[in-house]
């Protein structure tokens, strides 16, 4: 199957980018260096083409309700213009999928936008190539529950890039013809960029303050060359993410070889088991008896980088967990990992080993976030 | 993007360099292969002393990005480490003909250099 090409493939080729398969998608994983992006956007601004995220729309009477029975977090606190961080679970509990969902102005019979009368419109971002699979999810669920709403799957009429960093809302908002700097955290609204009608959201995946821009799709190439800043690849976003201790679906959770749930992943907080959704009963039993594993960050202390995969074993040389994510954080050169232990590991500076190229290599469980984050 | 391929050297497929001088042969990875590889952040190497084989592993570049094994170009006796990568693996990218080298190997038979590729040949493998 070929892979799905970001609409700037071609100007991230001649930019001197190279490329990686993520989730079904060519996508650009280094311009310069990572660390050379990684640092800019740690001091200054960078920023990515997360083009591959999907995009779905899901409007109609019922579209609340929809949603809040497919996502764990609860969608009725959303106000037009707010989002959440939400998990995708399975009937018992298993994460799916992570997603942000927003908001959007309500439409009305005729299209137009309005805060207040119409039907409630929902924009929810779910990881590179799962966006069939979700859509099917939710056509196979609305129908199922007979509700009335219309989903839409829009992943190839949206572009999408997240401008993140220090300097991040200052070039965002020189760009955009209405001020977004009073956006807060997770807040988000339509602007317009050199006449291009963007959704802008205060969110990113780095742990800096930034902003994802949702762009129509012909006009992706016009709107990334209005940002003078570092173009930066999925290996900075990656190593920028692992210290900001967030989880790589695929990786730190995958369905078919590490189905997690969302309290032994460390999102708890994205569970609102007052509300009804598929796979609440068994995260609601889950949350009375606890977990028996957790995700943890930790800190290699003897030299070595810890990767996907790489055992980790107790002071004893017995295997008590996997590596999911590893790597020598570029902010604190020194390498950090995540990765599933029992509860009796997972307290803060307890001694552990990870297994590197069949050596024992010393490792300390941390605190995450590893660096400060917004 | 054009390479450095200096032509004073033999080359493994597997990219490392060669470069003999009265039979004790510096080792080292080449321009492209730091490249490929992006920000180097860790190299394990042998210990002064220890015996390598031609065309076996003798130790690990790592870059934030992937884990590559490294290969000896002739077998012989391990008589220098650069010990200024495990402080600044960087070099590796930095200048990988020069203060990037790795190793530096008394051959047993200097002659298994004419088994690499000369700086010809390996350009044309890397084109």
């Amino acid at each position: 199957m070929p892979l799905q090409t970001p609409p700037l493939r071609g100007l991230h080729d001649e930019r001197g980018a190279k490329f990686t398969e993520f989730g079904g998608w060519d996508m650009p994983v280094e311009f310069d260096s990572i660390r050379t992006e990684h640092a800019a956007v740690r001091e200054a601004v960078g920023i990515f083409d997360v083009s591959h995220m999907g995009q779905i729309h899901v409007t109609g009477p019922d579209a609340t309700e929809l949603m809040q029975r497919l996502t764990t977090n609860d969608v009725s606190r959303l106000a037009v213009g707010d989002s959440q961080y939400a998990a995708i679970t399975d009937e018992d509990g298993l994460i799916i999928d992570d997603t942000v969902v927003y908001r959007l102005p309500n439409e009305t019979d005729e299209g137009a936008r309005t805060d207040e009368d119409g039907e409630p419109t929902y924009l929810f971002v779910p990881n590179a190539g799962t966006d069939e699979s979700t859509h099917e999810r939710w056509i196979t669920y609305r129908n199922e529950w007979d509700l009335e709403a219309t989903v839409d799957n829009r992943t190839d009429e949206y572009a999408m890039f997240a401008v993140q960093g220090p300097d991040a809302a200052e070039l965002v908002d020189d760009a955009t013809a209405e001020s977004i700097t009073a956006l807060d955290r997770f807040e988000a609204q339509y602007a317009t960029v050199d006449g291009v009608d963007c959704w802008i959201a205060r969110t990113g995946y780095t742990g800096e303050d930034g902003f994802e821009l949702i762009v129509p799709w012909s006009e992706a190439e016009h709107v990334w060359s209005l940002f003078d800043c570092q173009p930066c690849g999925l290996g900075a976003r990656d190593t920028l993410r692992i210290e900001a201790g967030l989880l790589l679906a695929g990786q730190d959770f995958d369905r078919e070889s590490d189905p997690r749930t969302p309290y032994e992943a460390g999102i708890g907080f994205t569970v609102a088991l007052e509300t009804e959704f598929v796979g609440r009963d068994a995260l609601a039993e889950l949350e009375r008896e606890g977990v028996e594993e957790k995700l943890v960050g930790f800190q290699l202390i003897d030299r070595g980088v810890p990767r996907h995969g790489y055992d980790i074993t107790n002071t004893d040389s017995r295997v008590i967990g996997t590596v999911t994510s590893g790597t020598m954080s570029p902010s604190l050169e020194h390498p950090i990992g995540l990765g599933y232990v029992p509860v009796e590991y997972a307290e803060p500076g307890t001694t552990l080993q990870v297994v590197v190229r069949g050596q024992s290599k010393k490792a300390r469980v941390e605190t995450t976030p590893f660096i400060d984050t917004v | 993007m054009s390479f450095e391929i200096p032509d004073d050297r033999r080359y493994l497929e597997s990219h490392e360099w060669a470069l003999e001088t009265d039979g004790t042969v510096r080792v080292g990875i080449s321009d492209f292969a730091q490249d490929e590889l992006g920000d180097v952040v860790f190299v394990e190497l042998p210990d002064e002393g220890d015996t390598v084989t031609q065309e076996t592993e003798f130790g690990v570049v790592e870059s934030i990005k992937a884990v590559s094994d490294l290969y000896a170009p002739v077998s012989g006796e391990v008589t220098a480490v650069n010990d200024d990568l495990f402080d600044a693996p960087e070099l590796v990218n930095d200048d990988p003909f020069g203060d990037g080298w790795m190793l530096e190997i008394e051959a047993d038979d200097a002659s298994e250099l004419d088994d690499l590729l000369t700086a010809d040949e390996y350009e044309d493998q890397i084109a």
